[in-house]
């Protein structure tokens, strides 16, 4: 799992911001603000956070369905922020989306024949087989052929997710960005989903980029974690070191807020004080120092870099691991 | 793993939004009613000349401002011709100018909407100031106006009529496609990689589809009557063409003496114009997916 498959390097997504004749001085919302990680083939990567943190603004980057203000998305050595027209649109062929609502991303007025025909209309992809092909894939994702002339109205939302996914594959994609693919189901339909998505990693050899907000989801699909707030990615590292040694306070509030399922269990909860600050307005130095129960005097000058603090591809942005006495000392409570 | 089955949809008909549409349809009785009746009027425009009881020119001066009787069933006019037989040839001329002026206005109508909802900034201002002037004008006047510039002829009459038909259409498709546009089948469309026009013409125009086959039915209507009122006024089709307008023109002169003349014409006007606009009602209700069965 060392090949890189897609880097993303300091992507930036800026909304608004332009002078008109109305408004002199227009609020920047900063939704992504200096984003970088790499995407190992095969893996899923999996990205966290509140609403509003950017997560899905990263994900449609990659997918350039947004402009990046700034940054690049490199795939097979090539930017494809730069690629734009008919070579955007061959290179995007290889990436694949799967949204959150399965009710609103399929059209309504087509059947699912048509709907999964689709992918090879757009690129221009011989006819022939259609048919074997539509089979095939309502097969991969546990439908059946005599699903084909049906409309999306006529399925449930597990059943339309599966469609969605069917759609997502027809063209052999290498990246699949998920967002939120199962927030918008019931519980026990999201645990199929989310082995059906396993399933056609394990046979498909697919890399996904699964973004959600719900932690136990993420654990139980991600190989790594990436857990963003504000705009700014705080922790990045694989599943189990996530879960089992959370650096960034950040992160450490996130999992204390997980629910166990266990009554008898007391859990020391960090219980964030204040409200998510406005991204058109954020916090001068580290993002999070408002609500950081651990911040210093540096936390509110200086902005934290997202690294590798122990050599085992444990990221963290967070000023508490630079070495000061201050940091330190604060460790040290932290542990008390 | 839950055991729950997803899978099993009950094995019935393909429900297809063309079946779904015939089965609301159907409920529709005046709506029903007048597709019926346009269904006929449809037919006597093609088949007019040839069922219509006398010559629709020949003049009969032995025959000048008869009532209705059992030879000319809806009377004579001042010059003797069959009424009903001018109505049922006119019917043709009617059909004809509404359905093209509307169809002009509509076809031009779409794209210009689409263009302007789609593509947004200095093209959306461009063609919706464009709009608002069109619309600044009452319809009538307006097509008045044009035809001052064209000259009278029932060629201008439909160029005049689609022209103020055309703000209607590109307002209407314009306000579909900002809806359209932002939904999320269309971003998961783009996310394959679809280009503009395919996500236009594939997604966006059969999304508005409905709303453009109702409004052109009740424009028919309008057209019709906006074509029938300039004849009237002189500056559409010219006597002795049996235009259903022009008809009422000629019979205005004998408003008190012969009032039937002038009847025939405007029932049949008025018909047809009720006829569309019913209908457009009901294929609105019928292709409106909030009302459900």
């Amino acid at each position: 799992m060392s090949d890189v498959l897609v880097e993303v390097k300091n992507l930036k997504k800026y909304f608004g911001g332009k002078k008109s004749l109305f408004n002199r001085h227009p609020d920047t919302v900063k939704a992504v603000d200096n984003v970088s990680f790499e995407i190992y083939k095969g893996e899923t990567l999996g990205i966290v956070g509140e609403s509003g943190c950017g997560k899905s603004t990263t994900g449609k980057m990659i997918m350039n369905l947004l402009e990046p203000t700034e940054g690049s998305v490199v795939f097979q050595g090539k930017d494809l922020t730069e690629l734009t027209g008919q070579k955007g649109r061959a290179a995007r062929q290889k990436f694949q989306m799967i949204f959150q609502d399965p009710y609103a991303s399929l059209n309504p007025r087509m059947t699912v024949r048509q709907l999964l025909t689709e992918p090879f209309k757009i690129h221009g992809i011989e006819k022939k087989n259609e048919r074997a092909k539509v089979n095939k894939l309502l097969e991969l994702v546990g439908l059946n052929a005599y699903h084909a002339d049906r409309y999306p109205h006529e399925f449930s939302g597990g059943q339309r997710q599966r469609i969605v996914i069917a759609r997502a594959l027809a063209l052999n994609p290498d990246l699949i960005v998920a967002d939120e693919p199962v927030s918008a189901l019931d519980v026990s339909i999201q645990s199929q989903i989310l082995n059906l998505m396993k399933k056609l990693q394990r046979e498909l050899g697919l890399t996904y980029l699964f973004i959600a907000h719900d932690l136990s989801v993420v654990e139980h699909i991600s190989d790594r974690v990436g857990v963003m707030y504000l705009g700014n990615m705080v922790e990045l590292t694989d599943k189990k070191s996530l879960y089992r040694e959370p650096l960034h306070p950040y992160t450490q509030a996130l999992l204390s807020a997980v629910p166990v399922a266990d009554p008898t269990v007391k859990k020391q909860r960090v219980i964030l004080k204040g409200d998510l600050p406005s991204p058109s307005d954020p916090p001068t130095g580290c993002v999070f120092h408002t609500r950081c129960p651990f911040a210093m005097t540096q936390c509110k000058q200086n902005k934290p870099v997202l690294q590798d603090i122990r050599g085992d591809q444990h990221f963290v942005a967070c000023h508490l691991y630079n070495g000061s006495a201050e940091s330190e000392a604060k460790l040290k409570k932290q542990i008390l | 793993m839950t055991t729950i089955q997803e899978n099993k949809v009950a094995a019935t008909q393909p429900a297809s939004p063309w079946r779904e549409f015939w089965k609301k349809f159907k409920r529709q009785k005046l709506a029903f009613a007048s597709a019926i009746f346009i269904v006929l009027l449809f037919i006597v425009a093609l088949i007019g000349p040839w069922i219509a009881p006398f010559d629709y020119t020949k003049a009969d001066y032995s025959q000048i401002l008869q009532g209705p009787n059992d030879k000319h069933w809806l009377g004579t006019d001042a010059f003797g011709r069959d009424i009903l037989s001018r109505i049922l040839v006119g019917t043709r001329t009617t059909l004809l100018v509404g359905l093209s002026a509307v169809l002009a206005g509509a076809i031009i109508g779409t794209i210009l909407g689409l263009l302007s909802g789609y593509y947004g900034k200095w093209i959306d201002s461009l063609i919706m100031r464009f709009c608002d002037v069109l619309l600044a004008f009452p319809g009538i006047l307006l097509a008045i106006g044009i035809i001052a510039i064209l000259g009278p002829g029932m060629i201008n009459v439909v160029v005049a009529v689609g022209i103020f038909t055309i703000p209607m259409f590109a307002r209407i498709v314009r306000s579909n496609t900002l809806v359209y546009k932002n939904s999320l089948y269309v971003e998961a469309t783009r996310s394959l990689g679809a280009a503009n026009l395919y996500i236009i013409f594939r997604h966006i125009l059969p999304a508005s589809f409905s709303s453009i086959i109702v409004y052109f039915t009740m424009r028919l209507g309008t057209a019709i009557l906006t074509a029938a009122s300039l004849s009237f006024l002189g500056l559409g089709a010219q006597p002795p063409s049996p235009e259903w307008g022009a008809m009422l023109s000629a019979g205005r002169d004998y408003l008190t003496t012969a009032p039937y003349i002038t009847y025939f014409p405007g029932l049949a006007i008025m018909l047809t114009v009720l006829a569309f606009n019913l209908l457009g009602d009901g294929l609105r209700d019928a292709l409106d997916p909030k009302v459900k069965d």
